[in-house]
């Protein structure tokens, strides 16, 4: 696409660049102010901060700001590491995630092929609508009525105790039940939304696909396997790698919702002992402690993300990058 | 059709009723929760604490709950607090959203790909909850509505979503603008954008949720009660006698259990009334998501 109107030959070369590039700023300017502004955001939100994780070296005091502060070297990371916390954190964290993995991330598959089965689409869109009702309710709610469903008196001790015969008693602070809780009412919120995703991939497979493998004499759960499944596996890998690449900061703000002291063996995450101490929720503040243990969750997110992507593309044709 | 299952066996019919049973049991548990809190909140309070939890229909009928929520002032403050905020928050997040994606969207623009780059990287890799508070608490925002939509102006996986959308204009279009004679914002504002609006829609659905919902953000740089957006008053009221957080649990426990109730139902209604109509948006942008993601 050619920028400039004037016929180039007609001047010396360095004067007819200097004309395009006149030219171009003519077109563009607007663009560039544009780019300007966005990239002033990036800089101030996103990118001072990450000059900012240099208080995890730090021992941080706001008077001395960032460089001002004494370095400290890798104290804040060796106290980390040598707390009892780390443990207790770092393992609730790969836990809960691996968990929802584990469950959470087959379910809204296993639930969308089974609305695929159904034939009566009046009945699969209200099941399908109804489905996405959790989504739009917001987690504090949620958090909300777990805490009273789950007390001493609430619907689902009553239901549990009903069928099962388990005592009445305050869920949320059994240390046993919280992972359960967790990962189910997890399930229960995004069901139905997460599904829509792979609704999608399978209207997109060719029925005569379906046909023939009907020829061929499979039944439902052959086709399924058949067919179904290796029609949306791309779709699965791509969302697996994703879920995989957000996992340890998945959930501060559900656990902050649903944890409490009783149950902290099993419920703080790393993400939430980074707020308490950044914060100074049980304690002293204390930014460069804080900072250091964020760091740690943010290079291992990296690392599994790169990993994730990699096994992917390894092992199909399917990858983030 | 051969697929219409004529010669369906007698373990295709039982698949089929297992299918339909695992259904509404889906749709049980998904709607039993809302309508219990819906049946409770208008019932007896005494009554609710009797039947420990299951509830078909009302019983008795007492407004004394939604008496209670009407009263707590703190309540409402935070519903107007929201209310400002989303309106803010939506142009701020709107305007920077819409610009850089239809930047990033052009073609031909010299140094695009690093700026790119530049912003991609921040999808995997952030600075953290600290460093982050510290910029915000240095630009004066702790503490005021600023804090609320300014930090979060752009969510990269929008602006992303919106780009592909921009992208996906044909050229041709652009170009006849140009040799009308249109400039660069004109074609912007009266060719682009009017052609991308769906997708800009369901972008400005996306960070209306965001914001309606958000109370971490909230939680990090509000101090004043005053200024409490809604989730975090909600928060202190559903999970009152959890947390210990004593100040603001303004009934007893024993009827507490529905004005809790009524609390959902009035701050969780304006999204249940609207969420049918608008969630075949939501679902749109789901599926522009997944092109791109």
């Amino acid at each position: 696409m050619a920028l400039s109107r004037k016929p180039a030959g007609a001047l010396p070369a360095k004067l007819a660049r200097k004309t395009d590039w006149k030219n171009y700023f003519a077109q563009y300017w607007f663009i560039y102010v544009i780019l300007a502004v966005v990239l002033a955001y990036y800089v101030i939100f996103k990118y001072i901060p990450m000059y900012g994780v240099l208080i995890a070296f730090k021992r941080y005091t706001p008077s001395a700001g960032i460089w001002g502060s004494d370095w400290v070297g890798l104290r804040n990371f060796e106290r980390f590491f040598s707390s009892a916390y780390f443990m207790r954190t770092f393992r609730n964290t790969v836990l809960l995630n691996v968990m929802n993995l584990a469950f959470g991330f087959p379910a809204p598959i296993i639930f969308a092929l089974f609305l695929n089965e159904l034939r009566n689409q009046v009945f699969k869109r209200t099941i399908q609508t109804i489905s996405y009702l959790p989504h739009f309710i917001s987690l504090v709610v949620v958090a909300g009525m777990l805490h009273d469903f789950l007390n001493n008196t609430g619907t689902i001790t009553t239901v549990l105790n009903l069928l099962f015969g388990t005592e009445k008693k305050v869920w949320l602070n059994d240390k046993n039940a919280y992972r359960t809780i967790y990962i189910v009412s997890d399930i229960w919120k995004s069901l139905g939304w997460s599904a829509i995703i792979y609704l999608a991939a399978l209207s997109n497979i060719d029925t005569q696909l379906y046909d023939s493998a009907e020829i061929d004499g499979c039944g439902s759960l052959r086709k399924m396997r058949h067919v179904t499944l290796p029609g949306i596996a791309p779709t699965i890998i791509i969302l697996f790698i994703l879920r995989i690449g957000a996992m340890l900061s998945l959930g501060v703000e559900k656990t902050l919702l649903l944890y409490n002291p009783n149950t902290y063996e099993v419920s703080d995450v790393i993400s939430s002992f980074v707020y308490r101490r950044g914060f100074g929720i049980d304690g002293r503040a204390d930014y460069s402690f804080s900072t250091a243990v964020d760091l740690f969750n943010a290079i291992i997110n990296l690392t599994l993300l790169t990993v994730a992507n990699f096994t992917a593309r390894r092992f199909s044709e399917t990858s983030l990058w | 059709m051969i697929r219409s299952g004529l010669r369906a066996s007698p373990g295709e019919f039982v698949l089929k009723v297992i299918n339909v049973l695992v259904m509404c049991f889906v749709m049980v548990v998904t709607l039993y929760p809302f309508w219990y809190i819906f049946v409770a909140s208008f019932s007896d309070p005494y009554e609710v604490v009797r039947t420990s939890g299951l509830m078909i229909w009302f019983k008795g009928f007492d407004l004394y709950a939604y008496k209670e929520v009407l009263r707590h002032r703190l309540f409402w403050i935070s519903y107007r607090n929201t209310m400002v905020y989303l309106v803010m928050g939506l142009i701020v997040n709107m305007t920077m959203t819409t610009l850089a994606a239809y930047a990033m969207s052009r073609r031909n623009i010299k140094g695009k790909g690093v700026v790119m780059k530049i912003i991609v990287f921040t999808m995997f890799f952030s600075g953290g909850l600290i460093p982050t508070y510290i910029v915000v608490d240095n630009l004066q925002m702790t503490d005021t509505m600023w804090s609320q939509f300014v930090p979060f102006a752009i969510n990269t996986f929008n602006m992303i979503i919106l780009r592909t959308a921009f992208q996906a204009i044909p050229d041709s279009i652009e170009e006849a603008a140009i040799i009308d004679g249109a400039s660069a914002a004109q074609v912007m504002i009266r060719v682009v954008l009017p052609l991308a609006l769906p997708s800009i829609m369901v972008i400005g659905l996306y960070y209306t949720e965001e914001i309606w919902n958000s109370f971490f953000r909230g939680l990090i740089y509000i101090r004043t009660d005053t200024k409490y957006p809604l989730q975090l008053i909600l928060r202190q009221v559903l999970l009152s006698n959890v947390m210990g957080q004593s100040d603001q649990s303004f009934v007893d426990t024993n009827i507490g259990q529905t004005v809790k109730y009524a609390t959902i139902v009035v701050s969780t209604l304006p999204v249940l009334m609207v969420y049918p109509f608008i969630q075949k948006y939501f679902v749109k942008g789901v599926m522009i998501g997944s092109i791109k993601g």
